[in-house]
Formats: C-alpha cells, structure tokens, sequence
C-alpha cells in the first residue's frame, strides 16, 4: 500500500517543482531567522535570490556536524522555543552532542516519513508493532511511534532490553510487526531458540532495522531467524530522525521521501556533486522543516542514489544501504578499506557478527591494523591449535575482503568499548598530522 | 565417568586470571585440579571444580566465555614410571591425545591423570580393556 499515493508517485517534473518551491522557502527563512546562516552566506555572498533552480542548491556552503555542535544548543532554530514541541539529541560519542528542535507540524511530518515507511513494510492498522529502539532522547523510539501512530498500528513501546520478556510479549501480544536494530534483532532471535521457541512461529509479518551499519548478509539472516522480509530504515537525527529513507517490498533500494528531504551525492574529498549511481557521501537537506531548517548537511554516509521510478510505483529516489561512513574510512598502506568489510569478513568466521574494533597503528614507518575481535561461543572451542586457526581463518576473510593482511586479537567477551546508538569502529592512533 | 571440565578464555595479560578465580570464590566452588594452556595472546584455563553447573554459571553472569568439556581420570602409580606406563598404553592405541594434566591424590602411592582426546569413548575403551582404573567423576569432584 502506498501511504500518500499523490506525492510518492508524483512525476519527477511535478515533484522538482515542488522541491524547488520548498527550497527557496527554506533558504528564505534561514537566512533570516538563524544568525548562522545568514553570516555563513554573507561571507560566501550567496543569498536566498540566487536559488533559481534545483541546482543553484550547489551554491550554498554544507553544513557539518562540527557546525552542528558549535550552535549547541539552540543556535539553528528558527522558531521561538514556544513553538518547540519536543528536543532530542544524539549520543554524542564523538563530541558535544546535537540538539534537534521540533514544532506540532515538524512532528506531524516526521511522523508522516514513517507513516509512509511503515506502509511500504505493509503494517497497518491491523499491525502490533513491537518498537525495541530506545525510547528517550534518541529519535529511533519516538519516530517510529509517531509513525506508528499515524498508520493505526497498535504499538508497543517496549524500548530495548529485557530480551525475554521481548520474547514473551511478541508470543503473548501477538505482534506482527517488530523494529530493531539489526544485532539487537539477531540477539532476540537467538535468545528466542535458546528458550525452544522459533521466531519463525512467531507470526512476523514485517521487520524494520536500522541505526546501524549493516551488510546484505546481516539482512539475509535477520530475515532467516524471524522467516520474514526485514526493511531498511535510515535517518539522522540533525536532520530529524528515522525515516529519511525506508526500503518499499521491492527492497532495491530505501525510498527518499523527496518532498521532505532534498538528496546530493558529493565526492567527500572534491566536494563535488555526483550524478546518479555513483557512490559518495549523502548530503541532506531539509525541505520542510519549522523548528530546525538544517540546509546541505554532510551525513559522511556512503551511499548511491538512483531516481529510476520503483518497481513498486513510487517515483521518489532510493539510496542504496549505507555502505560505510565517509570519516570510518581508513586508508592504509594507500588502500581504502571500511569497517564493513571487516563486518563481511567475520560474518563469515561465525554465526554472528561479533564485536570489534579497528585499531591502525603507525609503530615505524609502516601502517599496521589490528582487528581486535570478541570470542563467542560459535567461534570458542577448547584447544589452542583449534583457536589459533580461528585467529587464521578470520585473518584471511578479512585479507580476501580488503587485500591487507591484519593482525587479528580474540579478545574476552564485553571487554570492548560499547557506544549507543551507532557504534565506533575505528581507533587510528597514527599519528598522521 | 566422564568429568565436566570447565574451559574459560582468557586473555594473556597481567591479571586476567585473578578475575575468574575470584569469581568462584564468590560462588564458593571449590578447585580440584586446573591447568593452563596458553599462547602469547589468549589462553584456555581449564578446570576441574566441585560443582562445574554452578560454576560455569556464575562466570558466564561474569561475562566469562566457558564451554563444558568431557574429559577422563585415571589411577596411576605415583612412582617413577607411572606416567609412562600410561601413556604407553595410549600410544600403542593410536590415540591422539589432546592435553592432559595430573595431580596428586590422597589415596596413598596414587596420582591421578586427566585426558582428553576428540575420541573420549575409544579413550575409554582402549584404557579399560588394559586394566587401566577410570575415576568416578564424583570422586574427582569430591576430592
């Protein structure tokens, strides 16, 4: 089913017009609402006149994370806090977190992106979702709620954790519908088999996952487990949250909800702006948004977008799955490699993918990477030559995957640094300066 | 007759075994032999302890990675030779063992040695048919 059949199928012409009009609202009301705008554009002497066309977007300067973080925290909303409904803000792992604003309409649309999501995953009101993102400051709880809302699903805002009481709720509640991330949803699955029952039986109809990095192998054993399709959800809490971009029954690809938010390709080095099905960094920005107006923000996710219309009707563009992160990209010995590699990689070694941690050290004058990997029970085993060739084995996954031979460490379980919400993966402690 | 081992990864680094041992202290169960096998990396603590259920337990609340393994205990001679004795028997038989530790026994002149191989019932086998005496477990857990 197609939530809002007029604009999700509208024709590329009607639907650039329609991102055009909204575009130049945006930079209007940016440039003069948020001081940061206006200054940034006054010294790069581009103003919200010279926005002609679609294109004239590549005249604007991008805005970073790092931007972000200096307006910590209210320096990019447009509106006065008595229009702000509600604040959330990322983990901020790798620094001061962002705050993002929203008013009653900003919600609404947030709310409509997942709406849409939802619909292209088929759950309705018929549905029980089980929605196990976290619920607090993180956008993926409340995004998907609100959705959630809008389409008439009963949802259960169970939040993550308490994995067997999960299990005895989807079993007793009868969910049909469940949204996790994707080593959360493995996790469920697993402690569900130990228990003796099968996921399988458990009457999914739908899964959706996101928040993290995941590969096609990932999804295959999600889907797997639970004996259902799994959707890819992608969003970003700068620019409001999950639904950006969620996968239709197609799954080539996550639909851009194109009316909401305005997709660039860019090469992350030249900053230049790709065509179509080339890989680059995402840009975003948003088209309709009151609060927190954030205009050509650089995600550093790696992505490709194609706008041929959908097998499944809609028009809309489709990103294809974050392959890695712009900034995650470790270049060693002068070969590019990316933490999902390394994912591949130790997939293939065991059942699940376990936890690591990317560590490159410069000791001399040469590059040296170690995978510091944590032992689980599929890939423990009592004897030493069996261990070492575990060690060997993964080795040479990652060797096959990336051409670069590294050293790999088993390393006791839940000794690893965990992050919330997206996990780091790297450590570069070369120091390259 | 089989004996419940436990084996535990550690890492190899100053302290890693205190953390385990401690653990068990806490969940009073008693140590009846251990040995470790180690690389300069990671090792394998294997132990033989009173109660293995209750102890694999509190580790793995510990977040400790434990796989219960099946090895054998046999009687021998506490005198020079006993060993060898042993252990020859096992080689005629072509038995590849895996590891094996031993420790004194109370009982007097008597040790006791414990095997592991991938064959454990041929182990056993091969040992009865020449007389060899296999621990009861509950013997080597109620030492």
């Amino acid at each position: 089913m197609i939530w809002n059949e007029e604009i999700e199928t509208m024709s590329r012409q009607d639907l650039e017009e329609l991102q055009l009009k909204k575009l130049q609202s945006t930079v209007k009301r940016a440039f003069d609402k948020i001081p940061y705008y206006n200054k940034k554009y006054s010294e790069a002497e581009v103003y919200p006149e010279d926005i002609e066309t679609l294109k004239d977007i590549e005249k604007l300067p991008f805005i970073t994370k790092d931007d972000l973080r200096e307006s910590y925290p209210f320096g990019l909303f447009a509106v006065d806090m008595k229009e702000i409904k509600e604040l959330h803000s990322s983990s901020g792992t790798t620094g001061k977190p962002v705050v993002s604003g929203y008013t009653e309409k900003d919600l609404d649309t947030w709310a409509e992106t997942i709406a849409r999501g939802l619909s292209m995953m088929g759950i309705g009101e018929n549905d029980i979702l089980q929605n196990t993102h976290g619920y607090g400051m993180f956008t993926g709880g409340f995004g998907v709620h609100y959705g959630s809302h809008k389409v008439g699903a009963a949802i259960i805002p169970i939040s993550t954790g308490q994995t067997r009481r999960q299990i005895e709720i989807m079993k007793d509640f009868g969910t049909t519908g469940l949204i996790f991330t994707p080593s959360y949803g493995i996790h469920l699955g697993e402690v569900a088999l130990e228990d003796g029952i099968d996921p399988k039986e458990l009457g999914i109809k739908a899964i959706g996952f996101g928040a993290e990095m995941w590969t096609e192998e990932i999804r295959q054993k999600v889907e797997e487990i639970f004996g259902t399709k799994a959707y890819n959800i992608y969003g970003l809490t700068e620019l409001m949250g999950p639904g950006v971009g969620v996968e239709c029954e197609a799954q080539e690809g996550l639909h851009i909800a194109e009316d909401i938010y305005y997709p660039e390709i860019i090469d992350p080095k030249t900053e230049r702006v790709l065509g179509e099905n080339t890989p680059g960094e995402l840009v975003l920005t948003n088209l309709e948004r009151e609060g927190m107006p954030v205009i050509r923000f650089r995600t550093k996710d790696l992505t490709k977008i194609t706008r041929e219309k959908c097998k499944c009707g809609r028009t809309h563009a489709r990103m294809s799955r974050i392959t890695g992160r712009s900034d995650d990209m470790i270049k060693v010995k002068g070969v590019a490699i990316f933490p999902s590699q390394i994912e591949k990689a130790l997939l293939k070694a065991g059942d699940v993918e376990p936890h690591y941690l990317i560590i490159v050290t410069r000791p001399g004058t040469l590059d040296e990477i170690e995978v510091k990997v944590e032992a689980s029970q599929d890939i423990f085993f009592d004897g030493v030559k069996e261990m070492m060739a575990v060690q060997q084995r993964i080795g040479k996954y990652i060797e096959n995957e990336t051409g670069i031979r590294v050293k790999v460490t088993l390393v006791e379980p839940k000794t690893l640094p965990r992050f919330e919400g997206k996990a780091k993966r790297v450590i570069d402690e070369r120091n390259l300066h | 007759m089989k004996i419940k081992q436990l084996s535990i990864f550690l890492q190899n680094r100053m302290g890693s075994l205190s953390k385990p041992l401690e653990v068990l202290t806490f969940a009073d169960v008693n140590i009846r032999a251990m040995c470790m096998a180690d690389t300069s990396e990671f090792g394998i603590l294997r132990l033989v302890v009173d109660d293995p259920e209750k102890g694999k337990e509190a580790l793995e609340q510990n977040n400790f990675l434990v796989k219960m393994t099946e090895i054998i205990g046999v009687e021998m001679n506490d005198t020079p030779g006993g060993l060898t004795s042993v252990l020859k028997i096992i080689k005629n038989n072509n038995i590849d063992l895996e590891y094996l530790y031993a420790f004194s026994h109370d009982k007097a002149n008597k040790a006791i040695l414990l095997l592991h191989a991938d064959d454990i019932d041929n182990l056993i086998e091969v040992l009865q048919e020449n007389n060899v005496t296999i621990v009861p477990s509950e013997e080597v857990y109620n030492l």
